[in-house]
């Protein structure tokens, strides 16, 4: 049953880009691999956020660490995705491994407050990076390069990479959260205090799951800055933390499509209401409000209930 | 008598005015169950914290297995082999039975740095999780969410989360906390079987209980000791009499 519904997903998501060729929209693919790439950062976060209860309020310095890689690697003549992209995902994991170790010895509204200090810090840093253009940011010139006969210049190749690259991450993630780490993880969640009296050491595990988490979100940052062919502070700035939180609360905390589901609904309404109003961010508010009001565990929480109570065959 | 297996010298915790462990001094050895015994708010939990290293103490010494754990963090304790379980119930309440117990054994199994394999096809874990809740008194019950069980039961899952951890010598405070007299009846068999291959520490209210199990008990008082030795002697003893036990006679 759940790999059907895999399979059906992936092939929506495959023939999408070749639909909208053919009726000559292609504005929708590059707005759909906006959605593919946040649906990444956002699956990082429920890593951190989710299964292991950690409430980050600071994931927008990872996502923009990850783009300014990119970016900076590109303004020095660096172009090779296979340089710059790793190279950001391993400074998102080395940023996300001092944050970490700093901000998880506290905990509760604490470890929010520091999380968002450390964001904005790092906020701040790139702002007076005047030699990367300070708030300007950094136009690129183009994107990456793969070779192979892979051009990301064209629209419909990079939304199959984004896609590639968010199949990857969600088949790593439910390995991970499947294994004995997610299964440590998510029990520190649960109970904190007794998994110290049962023998392990919390905080290298917790570490260990947000440098992951980090470099997932180096990895969504650097694909975001070819997207847009542009990097600014901005994506580094707290707004983006707060609204890749909120893309997790609505598409549901520890659900392995949390993350997905929540970036395009939050995506997608936004575009939807926008051209309409410059108070769209208020009535995005409010649509999330009652939907979290009505769906205490997200959408995915909602689906899964609406499916469990269908009467279905069996699995397999 | 045997090289104890934990010693505390001097053990001292302030709890701003109130001197709640003061200058405790102690030891269990191998193999033996210790008892310690004393009227609420004497310090029992304070005392355990400190042994268990959630409550760091104000001076003192702990000694364990030959080794200097003082400062020691709870989980390297453990490792050591110095379990404990709550008097206030803290298992996973999402969790199912085994599942509680699973994530005790994967502790001292080999690490858990491990992010491809399912652990649900560890079976060499799930089977020693399940023997343990069998021995626990929970077979047939393991596939329950454990925040369901009946309140005695989950008291039965409290010690086996402490004893899933193969610990040298075992804390329990107050194991037998809120049950009836037929679940108290069946914990008492399991906690005596435990002298084969570990010492523990009980903490225990119910004296019926404690004169049956215990080689040794100690009587705490406003935080100090203020007497060790076997039950007769303590059962004896005037000075606990008057302190802590009050005038009426106790049955053994
Ligand atoms: N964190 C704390 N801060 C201040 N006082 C505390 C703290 N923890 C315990 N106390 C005090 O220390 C004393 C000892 O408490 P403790 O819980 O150790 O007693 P106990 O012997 O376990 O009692 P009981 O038999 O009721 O479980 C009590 O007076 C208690 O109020
Ligand atoms: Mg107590």
């Amino acid at each position: 049953m759940n790999r059907t519904l895999n399979l059906v997903l992936l092939a929506i998501a495959i023939a999408f880009p070749l639909v909208a060729q053919a009726l000559d929209e292609l504005f929708y693919v590059s707005f759909a691999s906006r959605i593919l790439i946040y649906a990444v950062a956002a699956t990082s976060l429920n890593l951190i956020l989710g299964y292991g209860g950690m409430v980050s309020f600071g994931h927008a310095a990872f996502f923009g660490a990850g783009a300014y890689c990119v970016g900076i690697a590109m303004v020095h003549g660096v172009t090779s995705a296979w340089i710059t992209w790793p190279l950001a995902m391993v400074v998102s994991a080395l940023l996300a491994w001092v944050i970490g170790a700093v901000c998880l010895r506290t905990r509760g509204v604490y470890f929010i407050m520091i999380t968002l200090a450390f964001a904005q810090m790092m906020y701040y840093i790139v702002l007076g990076l005047k030699a990367y253009g300070g708030e300007e940011g950094i136009n690129l010139l183009n994107r990456s390069v793969i070779g192979f006969g892979v051009d990301l210049k064209n629209d419909v190749t990079f939304y199959y990479v984004c896609l590639g690259v968010l199949v990857a991450v969600l088949y790593l993630c439910q390995r991970l959260v499947r294994a004995r780490f997610g299964n440590v993880v998510q029990a520190i969640r649960e109970n904190e205090t007794r998994m110290d009296a049962i023998g392990f050491p919390t905080f290298q595990y917790k570490l260990v799951c947000f440098v992951i988490a980090g470099g997932v979100c180096g990895l969504a940052g650097a694909l975001i800055a070819n997207q847009t062919k542009f990097v600014n502070p901005n994506l580094l700035h707290w707004p983006v933390s707060g609204e890749l939180m909120i893309m997790v609360i609505l598409g549901g905390l520890a659900y392995l499509y949390g993350g997905v589901i929540g970036a395009f609904v939050l995506l997608f309404l936004d575009e939807l209401i926008s051209p309409y109003t410059i108070f769209s961010k208020l009535y995005v508010g409010l649509v999330l409000l009652v939907i979290v009001l009505f769906a205490p565990h997200g959408i995915a929480g909602l689906i899964e209930k609406w499916r469990g109570t269908l009467p279905r065959k069996k699995d397999g | 008598m045997a090289k104890p297996v934990l010693e505390v010298l001097g053990l001292t915790k302030r709890f701003g005015g109130l001197v709640a462990t003061d200058a405790v001094t102690f030891d269990v050895v191998p193999g033996e169950i210790h008892a310690l015994i004393g009227p609420n708010g004497a310090g029992k939990t304070t005392l355990v914290h400190q042994l268990s290293g959630a409550v760091a103490a104000d001076a003192g010494s702990i000694r364990f297995n030959g080794a200097d754990i003082t400062v020691m963090p709870t989980h390297d304790r453990v490792r050591a082999g110095l379990a404990r379980s709550y008097q206030i119930t803290s298992i996973f309440r999402r969790l199912t039975v085994v599942d509680n117990i699973v994530l005790a054994v994967q502790a001292r199994n080999g690490t858990s740095l491990s992010f491809w394999r399912p652990i649900k096809s560890e079976s060499a874990l799930y089977d020693e999780a399940r023997a343990i809740a069998k021995d626990v008194g929970l077979a047939g019950r393991e596939e329950i969410v454990s925040g369901f069980l009946a309140h005695g039961e989950q008291r039965q899952l409290e010690v086996g989360l402490a004893l899933a951890t193969k610990p040298l010598c075992v804390m329990l405070d107050e194991p037998m906390a809120g049950m009836g007299p037929e679940e108290s009846e069946r914990m008492i068999p399991l906690i005596s079987g435990l002298r084969a291959t570990r010492s523990v520490l009980l903490i225990e209210h119910d004296m019926d209980a404690v004169f049956r199990l215990a080689d040794r008990i100690s009587v705490l008082v406003s935080g100090r000791i203020i007497s060790t030795g076997t039950p007769a002697a303590i059962r004896a003893s005037d000075e606990v009499r008057r302190a802590y036990l009050g005038d009426e006679t106790v049955h053994g």
